[in-house]
């Protein structure tokens, strides 16, 4: 769509603008304060330069964080992207079913995440829990509370139970939009099925499919209160993400400075991948245009 | 004759080989379904169930049904206000975003004016920030500001991400409506205001739904915010649910039952919205 040039559209954007300058840049400058200030306490702050940035760079808790952090990430997308095509190209497309699918494959996304968190802890518990007692009576020994390998299927397990619906929803609504016109085609030149996937799903899936990804990209990359409820970053740091980190470091221990300077570090990645996001999303827009 | 047998049976083949492959595809559904409600179903099983029960035996439906739990919930105020705290603080929250963002959303969608595509990448930003960073600075803001365990702190905290996320919907749905009908109705002698309110918003309805939909979902879903700006008078169901959990240990009975309560307000709205969900998700943008 053409559209009109007029600088007086500011004043449409000025509330938002307000309200998030309110709430996102002040407390931003106090996280940028902190960074570079030191303290020992009653408000009083002494200049420390980058000391912060550097300690936190150096510090082996932060690179361990971030390791589990992109390990974490990657098993998520390699999981929940193919699963929620697969699953997605099972759904009918019309009819009471559709819709009864489509209710049923959202749920998990409106459940809190804390509530999220209990129902896969309580889930997992070897005493009572369905999972937990049917693994012990098979002879499994599964603890989340001693076993780091295990805490890592249940958090890994629980994002995938939480998330994959989203992707499935996406591609979805991708699949919807296919004319019929295109599998006509696909049936008069005896295309295999993996040939109509590739040639005709896949291409017209790529849109929301890229909004998917980065979308559990972002939100796997901050997880928070999910595996902070099921295993409280432990047992040990072996679940600790950077998020619960952050949290434990910033309000747990206090250190402002670090936590800071952490949190600056941290927003500066996601504000880079935000960044690729948004262009390759405005020029699937404008692809969309010309087409 | 053999013409024709010729082409039956690769045609019965190709059938049986359809036939199969839909055969699996309901498979794949079904199961990935169960793995789906199987943990819901075990909170729902457990909420109606003792506590002597819960830690005595698996059982996959309660041997003695009891609405204890649910009671014990509804008559106690530490617990039953957690529900009302926070719905409080959510709708607060969803009717300032969607109020915010209609103009600015109407704004991105028709004007092209300095700045706006920084503007509109740095709304994205604040969706996309952890809002792990934000837990202090949102602490000791609405401190200093004496709004600390307000409603209205969490419902203004919550705005950092539900703003853009209804800007980006709400743009998205009015990209939709062809200008012309802005034209015509502003040759027809409306005024801005009267134009949006009588012609424009009918023709958003849909789109204003979804957006509120998806703020109060995602002020509702949030703990961690919610948790650090609030402390006494205003105990959020999630602060309720994991303090009792870490308090008593035991009463896993009632626990569940709060976390059957927490689902309900979702599922019931989630059926109205369930042809535009993809939409919300993929920011306006399918």
């Amino acid at each position: 769509m053409d559209k009109t040039q007029n600088n007086k559209a500011w004043f449409l954007v000025l509330p938002v603008l307000v309200l998030v300058a309110f709430s996102a840049v002040i407390p931003l400058m106090t996280v940028v304060n902190y960074s570079v200030n030191d303290t020992f306490g009653d408000n009083q702050f002494f200049w420390a330069g980058f000391e912060w940035f550097e300690e936190v760079l150096h510090s082996e808790r932060m690179h361990a964080a971030l390791w589990r952090q992109l390990l974490f990430s990657a098993i998520i997308l390699a999981i929940e992207v193919p699963l929620g095509i697969a699953v997605a190209l099972t759904m009918p497309k019309r009819g009471i079913w559709a819709s009864t699918c489509l209710v049923l494959v959202a749920l998990p996304l409106l459940i809190p995440f804390n509530v999220v968190g209990t129902i896969w802890q309580v889930f997992a518990r070897i005493d009572i829990g369905l999972m937990g007692a049917t693994l012990a009576a098979l002879g499994i020994d599964f603890n989340i509370g001693q076993s780091s390998l295990d805490a890592w299927i249940i958090v890994v397990g629980m994002d995938v139970w939480h998330w994959t619906s989203l992707v499935v929803l996406l591609s979805y609504a991708g699949l919807q939009s296919i004319p019929e016109a295109y599998y006509q085609a696909g049936r008069i030149d005896q295309a295999s099925r993996w040939a109509v996937f590739r040639y005709i799903e896949l291409p017209k899936m790529k849109g929301v499919l890229l909004i998917a990804v980065l979308l559990r990209f972002m939100d796997s990359f901050m997880i928070y209160t999910e595996p902070f409820v099921v295993t409280g970053g432990g047992p040990g740091s072996a679940t600790t993400f950077l998020s619960i980190d952050l949290v434990k470091m910033a309000i747990g221990q206090f250190d402002l400075g670090p936590a800071a300077a952490f949190s600056i570090m941290y927003f500066l990645v996601i504000l880079l991948v935000s960044w690729v996001f948004y262009t390759v999303m405005t020029n699937l827009d404008k692809e969309e245009e010309f087409e | 004759m053999s013409a024709l047998s010729l082409t039956a049976i690769p045609r019965t083949r190709a059938k049986d080989k359809a036939g199969l492959r839909l055969l699996t595809s309901r498979l794949v559904l079904i199961g990935y379904l169960l793995f789906l409600l199987i943990p819901i179903y075990w909170l729902v099983n457990m909420s109606f169930k003792t506590n002597a029960e819960i830690m005595s035996s698996v059982n996959l439906w309660p041997e003695t049904p009891t609405l204890a739990n649910y009671a014990r919930i509804f008559g106690d105020p530490t617990w039953y206000m957690g529900y009302v705290n926070s719905l409080i603080y959510v709708v607060m929250n969803t009717v300032i975003s969607i109020t915010v963002a209609l103009p600015a959303a109407y704004a991105f969608s028709r004007y092209s004016f300095l700045g706006d595509k920084h503007l509109f990448f740095w709304l994205l930003t604040n969706r996309m920030a952890p809002p792990a960073v934000f837990a202090l600075p949102f602490f000791q803001l609405y401190s200093s500001v004496g709004l600390f365990d307000t409603h209205i702190a969490v419902a203004l905290a919550h705005c950092l991400f539900n703003v853009p996320l209804a800007v980006w919907i709400l743009e998205g749905f009015m990209r939709g409506v062809p200008k012309e009908i802005d034209e015509t109705a502003y040759i027809d002698g409306y005024s801005f205001p009267r134009f949006f309110l009588k012609i424009f918003m009918p023709l958003i309805a849909s789109g204003v739904g979804v957006a509120a939909f998806f703020c109060f979902m995602f002020s509702w879903v949030d703990l961690l915010i919610s948790r650090t700006l609030t402390s006494v008078d205003v105990k959020t169901i999630g602060v309720a649910m994991t303090r009792t959990s870490s308090a008593t240990g035991l009463d896993y009975g009632t626990l569940a039952a709060a976390g059957v309560l927490t689902i309900i307000p979702g599922a019931l709205v989630i059926w109205f919205v369930r042809n535009y969900i993809a939409k919300g998700f993929a920011l306006g943008r399918v």
